[in-house]
């Protein structure tokens, strides 16, 4: 029976499991909307495309699937690509759908035509055009397939009208065939013996650990090895979540993991900046020696011999050379790892490591991450230890970027994976609130909350109806310092004060916006309206933007001026 | 490989890719997004069906060269990268050269292309167009002599380069 090729497309959604999509439609993918009503697919309407990237990338990092979104041709193709270079740059799975004129008339600048295809070459892991129907299963295969499969990212797959309209034969590929694509997934064993031989005669080593642990879910063989190392663990932005940073206790209170040193690089703590700086062994797993780790390239890591697995060749010794390159998936490293761990452990162990952590220990108690408490309005800080407070672990985290996204990292604790989802390599304005969309249409029954700025959440500040009518109730909480306070406290600490361009004196009045769009609004003025403003919101089962007026002047500390080596700290 | 006073080792790298659409601007802007240098690139279908050849001359040191075959293995399309780094390679390069040729001239011109071993591929009142096939070395050296007697317009093709067989 001959099937067109929107029948097509939704079948292939069967067999790759999509449950949702988040879309928008338009003259070219007007055929795929027609089709759509006769299938068991969730579709949420979003209000501005790229939004509709952001939610689909949410839903993939809350979930580990593949988030899908759907859009029409022209610019509603062009309006996904910010969304796109932001899951790229993360890593994340996401396959977007985009319309495009028919076959006969790509070339001409017909009406609503964009090259797509040649847009997002550089920030798509693979994109097609597809431009005949017989293709279509293969390419939708193929495209699920690269998504997720090795260093996960974003494909994008672009769908001509009339190939949409066009007639062929149904077959879904059982097997895909690409003989340039071949992930290496079992590490090399000399490769994992020479790293163990090191782990194993370190006096000083650190675990630095980023998104790879996330994607490859690695996160218990992680703990597993840092454990029996007895080595202590940093995360980049992109691995909070990949150690346990709290563990409750026998009183079932949360407390920090003592192997926990918090985020590396430019926000880093003091304590793991220094130990970084000061180990002799560096244990890279999952993350790519981004510059907002490592400061000065020359000078990150001077003592240590690193070891680093990673799922990308291409991620070793780009920036920093490595002593001991493992390529290969996170989770299989890490197990080989434990397996030689089980069989010979350390002697002594905790004797062995008593130096090193008592070191680290009087970093933490001689600069803890800190603020002060005085002074005028909420402190920002403040507000996120209070969410952390009302929040278990099953909470998840979005956050827009700047100010909003570094005290999210430094004064909430992660315990689990896949809880924080936030833009770490593009850096995405914007990105928070349909982010958070997209995990609350995942998990209808957890609680997601953005932590937004007043400047980020404008960005995308439309997607408030779309949690709205969807019945998606997240909660916003907006540190609302009238700034772009990131930029802001560069230009206080590096361009003489000049504030220029960074000052929101006028702004929405956000309570009574959020109820414009049908959501509740709160505010709070003072420290002691910011526990009951954030309990309210918790108990409403509607979407929530909190406004929290907080002292317009706080700055992220510690602070690594760039190019600095990151034991170099601006400090409270 | 040989030395580019600005930009470190020249070097040549063999990829074979799917003739598919846009697999050229895949590795042409592979080398634009991230700066590296590409000094020559030639392309053209092989004896495989679907697959074609690029050769490409690039610069840059060891651990440039490093990243960028990485990079181009990474290309979903890139089926097999070639690192001529390590391997007894041969390549050649063809350059079309149009010279003036005039009564008093014409004779030096057709002495050095039979020195080259080049060849006269068109002819008329004025000019010789020349064929040459060679490594760098070679067509540098026969374009610097027919300069001095007057070269009109020139076209090179860039290298294509194979592995040698492995000899027993």
């Amino acid at each position: 029976m001959k099937r067109t090729g929107a029948q097509i497309f939704f079948e292939c959604l069967k067999r790759e499991n999509v449950e949702v999509i988040f879309g928008f439609p338009g003259g070219a993918v007007i055929d795929l909307y027609h089709e759509m009503p006769k299938h068991d697919i969730r579709h949420i309407l979003v209000r501005h495309e790229q939004g509709a990237a952001h939610m689909a990338d949410g839903y993939a990092r809350a979930t580990g699937k593949v988030g899908v979104c759907l859009v029409t041709s022209g610019p509603g193709a062009t309006n996904t690509v910010t969304g796109i270079a932001t899951a790229y740059m993360d890593s994340v799975p996401m396959v977007v759908f985009t319309g495009q004129v028919p076959t006969a008339l790509i070339g001409n600048d017909a009406f609503q035509e964009v090259d797509i295809v040649g847009i997002t070459r550089p920030c798509t892991k693979h994109n097609y055009l597809v431009k005949d129907v017989r293709d279509l299963a293969r390419v939708i295969r193929e495209a699920f397939y690269l998504a997720r499969t090795g260093r996960p990212g974003p494909v994008l797959v672009d769908l001509p009208k009339d190939v949409i309209q066009a007639s062929t034969d149904f077959r879904y590929p059982k097997r895909v065939q690409l003989p340039g694509y071949r992930p290496t997934v079992e590490p090399h064993a000399g490769q994992i013996n020479r790293a163990w031989d090191l782990l194993r005669k370190a006096k000083r080593p650190v675990i630095y650990a980023g998104g790879g642990v996330i994607s490859s879910s690695a996160h218990r063989e992680l703990t597993r090895l840092a454990e029996a190392l007895q080595a202590p663990v940093t995360t980049t932005l992109m691995g909070l979540g990949g150690f346990p940073a709290v563990v409750r206790n026998d009183k079932g209170q949360r407390e920090l993991h003592p192997l926990w040193l918090g985020m590396l690089g430019m926000h880093g703590t003091f304590r793991a900046n220094m130990a970084v700086q000061n180990c002799d062994v560096l244990f890279a797993v999952g993350a790519r020696f981004d510059d907002r780790v490592t400061g000065k390239i020359s000078g990150f890591a001077p003592k240590a011999k690193i070891i680093h697995i990673d799922v990308d060749p291409t991620s070793i010794s780009k920036n920093v050379v490595v002593d001991i390159p493992i390529v290969g998936d996170c989770k299989a490293a890490l197990r080989k790892l434990n397996d030689i761990a089980k069989q010979e452990p350390l002697e002594n162990v905790d004797d062995l490591r008593a130096p090193w952590l008592e070191q680290i220990h009087q970093w933490r108690e001689t600069y803890p991450l800190a603020y002060k408490k005085e002074g005028n309005g909420i402190k920002p800080q403040y507000v996120v230890e209070k969410i952390f407070e009302l929040a278990d672990e099953e909470t998840i985290i979005t956050t827009e970027v700047g100010q909003n996204q570094m005290w999210a990292a430094q004064y909430y604790h992660f315990a689990k994976p896949r809880t924080l989802l936030t833009s770490g390599g593009l850096g995405t304005m914007g990105y928070g609130l349909p982010a958070a969309i997209g995990a609350q249409a995942a998990f209808p029954d957890r609680l997601v909350i953005d932590v937004a700025g007043d400047g980020s959440i404008q960005m995308n500040i439309q997607e408030l109806i779309t949690a709205v009518c969807n019945e998606l109730p997240v909660k916003v909480a907006i540190l609302n310092n009238r700034y772009l306070g990131m930029v802001r406290q560069w230009q206080e600490l590096f361009y003489d004060k000049n504030f220029c361009a960074t000052c929101l004196d006028a702004s929405p009045d956000f309570v009574r916006l959020a109820e414009a769009y049908g959501a509740v609004g709160l505010r709070a003025k003072s420290m002691e309206e910011v526990e009951p403003v954030l309990r309210e919101a918790l108990s409403v089962q509607k979407p929530v933007l909190m406004d929290f007026w907080v002292s317009p002047e706080e700055g992220v500390y510690p602070m690594v001026p760039a190019g600095k080596n990151i034991s170099e700290m601006l400090l409270v | 490989m040989t030395m580019d006073k600005k930009n470190g080792l020249r070097h040549t790298i063999g990829v074979l890719v799917e003739n598919q659409p846009g697999v050229l601007s895949r590795v042409a802007g592979l080398f634009s997004g991230r700066g590296f240098n590409i000094e020559s690139l030639t392309v053209a279908v092989t004896n495989e069906p679907g697959l074609s050849r690029i050769t490409l001359v690039t610069s840059g040191d060891q651990h440039i060269l490093e990243q960028i075959i990485k990079q181009l293995n990474k290309l979903i399309n890139v089926i097999k990268v070639i690192d001529f780094r390590d391997t007894e390679f041969v390549e050649r390069e063809m350059a079309l050269i149009k010279v003036r040729a005039e009564q008093a001239t014409r004779a030096e011109v057709l002495r050095i292309v039979d020195i080259f071993r080049a060849k006269v591929v068109d002819v008329s009142p004025h000019f010789f167009t020349i064929e040459v096939t060679g490594d760098d070395g070679k067509i540098n050296a026969i374009l610097e002599l027919l300069g001095q007697i007057g070269i009109v317009e020139v076209a090179r093709t860039g290298k294509a380069a194979l592995a040698r067989a492995k000899k027993r």
